[in-house]
């Protein structure tokens, strides 16, 4: 794009609710150099659709199917458990991608794909074609390693939630936790890694601790983590439980998760003690989403989608870029909301040179930046930088470079809310 | 002193050239990674500086002063670390030459 161009663009961008993008009025449906579906409107996929579009200059059509009517954001969803902020506060409507960008919005679950004829197929009966696919799915759980789940998985988390996919899951533990009487315990389950976002757990611990240490202070928390340790963070979080929270949180390592007895809400491990809760959170193990595996891009594990990430195509399936949580992560490489906003723009960015018949960047750089609520203000951070390497033929972390914070603070509790803004922003408006 | 780090910029940059520099997208690409928390573009929402239109010398001296150590930061003297001289002269240049509003 030149600059011209990219003026123009902006110039455009600021009309506010006009149809920003020369095509817009006949939304992204069409396009003239090309026609993307992206699957899921998650931190991935959202940033794909918007970023096609603008870097495009609205010559890509971008359909987007998201069977949600809104975003929620999972990070800072911890906060509304443990209560100093509400689902609204992490809920951004679909509308600017559609009316700014021209992004074909439609709200209905796709459920099959054709790799050969490129055709996804809905669960409202449409079909889409496409020259390139983005499957942005996120996770889906493997119920069936829990025993008691696999008859009625839909009841089970409505009795020991999962709250890990924000919405109704979020506020079900939030309340919960708020009916739980003074001296009740709460226990959280952790998967073994890999899982999304590997902090989540220990932030929501802090979170429900910090909400029981005002509220409910004879209370107890027990983490019975599948890991041998703390997966990320793992000094400042010890820190943050041995002082802040001091004597309300037991580390349980090495609990790997059996069954869990939904009638008395026990966790059952296959090595450590039971632990009955008023209050269990169990995480289950997880894998790619179910679009991944009806597109049959699954190929490490039988969990997760390998991807080629100078394009983030598909090792397996032609023309198909997976995105986020589905991926098998290189080295170091969090399952987080923010290095899928940058495995979209990579994948955006490859798709458009793909469409004109160019290769790809051949030499992508992603960062990564996770801040974890300690309190309601105060935050920690881990950051990282993964650079191409030619001769791996993978992105690694640039040696020397990130790292974490040296204690908890407020001030990156302000720069956090400012990342949400911006990054929500940066996908949906 | 912002002359003397500028020229060090660029005396790195000839030296580094990486193979990054071969894509005509590379400086928006590595410019996008900012965005998460800079805004679309480099226009922020939130606390974090804009850098949309500011001029080359004082992002790519900031960045560099980071890099170095030579500059406090939480996040950014971490992150600078990751890139070498020369994104970080095509990363300035490319939010210079954004409009600012």
């Amino acid at each position: 794009m030149d600059q011209q161009r990219r003026e123009f663009l902006a110039a455009a961008g600021a009309l506010a609710g006009a149809a920003a993008l020369p095509g817009c009025a006949t939304t992204g449906g069409g396009g003239t150099a090309g026609k993307v579906v992206v699957v899921g409107g998650g931190y991935g996929g959202a940033t794909a659709a918007k970023y096609l579009r603008m870097w495009s200059n609205g010559t890509v059509g971008v359909t987007l199917i998201e069977s949600r009517d809104s975003f929620v954001s999972c990070p800072l969803s911890n906060l509304v458990i443990g209560g100093s902020r509400t689902i609204a506060d992490l809920t951004v409507s679909y509308d600017q991608l559609g009316r700014r960008w021209g992004v074909d919005v439609v709200r209905d679950m796709a459920t099959a794909v054709d790799v050969d004829k490129r055709v996804v197929t809905t669960a409202g009966g449409r079909t889409f074609g496409y020259d390139r696919l983005v499957l942005s799915p996120g996770i889906e759980f493997i119920f069936d390693a829990i025993p008691s789940y696999r008859a009625d998985p839909a009841r089970a988390v409505g009795i020991v939630p999962h709250a890990w996919q924000a919405g109704p899951q979020t506020v079900l533990l939030r309340q919960q936790l708020e009916a739980m009487p003074d001296g009740g315990t709460f226990a959280i389950v952790i998967p073994v890694a890999p899982y999304r976002c590997p902090p989540g757990p220990y932030e929501r611990v802090c979170q429900v601790a910090w909400y029981l240490k005002r509220s409910k202070p004879r209370s107890k928390i027990l983490v019975c983590d599948g890991n041998p340790d703390v997966t990320s963070k793992a000094a400042l979080f010890k820190k943050a439980w041995a002082e802040e929270y001091r004597g309300l949180i037991e580390y349980r390592p090495n609990n790997v998760l059996a069954d869990v007895d939904l009638a008395t809400r026990t966790a059952k491990f296959e090595t450590a003690d039971d632990v009955k809760a008023d209050v269990l959170n169990v995480v289950p193990p997880q894998r790619a989403g179910a679009i991944a595996r009806a597109a049959d891009v699954i190929t490490a594990n039988n969990r997760w989608c390998e991807v080629d990430f100078r394009s983030f195509e598909s090792v397996r399936g032609k023309g198909v870029h997976v995105l986020g949580d589905a991926i098998q992560i290189a080295q170091a490489m969090p399952k987080s909301g923010h290095m899928a906003n940058n495995h979209g723009k990579i994948a955006a960015a490859a798709i458009l040179r793909m469409l004109a018949g160019q290769e790809p960047n051949p030499s992508p750089v992603l960062t990564n930046t996770c801040y974890s609520y300690i309190t309601d203000k105060d935050v920690v951070h881990v950051a990282s930088v993964h650079q191409w390497d030619a001769e791996k033929k993978t992105v690694l972390p640039v040696p020397n470079s990130g790292g974490l914070s040296p204690a908890m603070n407020e001030l990156e509790g302000t720069y956090a809310n400012a990342w949400a803004r911006n990054i929500w922003a940066d996908m949906l408006a | 002193m912002r002359p003397i780090v500028l020229s060090i910029a660029f005396a790195a940059a000839a030296v580094a050239a990486p193979a990054s520099a071969q894509s005509p997208d590379a400086a928006r690409d590595i410019a996008a990674t900012c965005a998460n928390c800079h805004g679309t573009n480099g226009m922020s929402r939130g606390v974090t500086e804009s850098l949309a239109g500011k001029p080359k010398a004082e992002i790519a001296a900031k960045l560099l002063e980071f890099k170095q150590n030579q500059r406090p930061g939480t996040i950014m003297p971490q992150l600078a670390k990751g890139f070498t001289d020369a994104q970080i002269d095509a990363v300035a240049a490319w939010f210079a030459a954004q409009p600012s509003k």
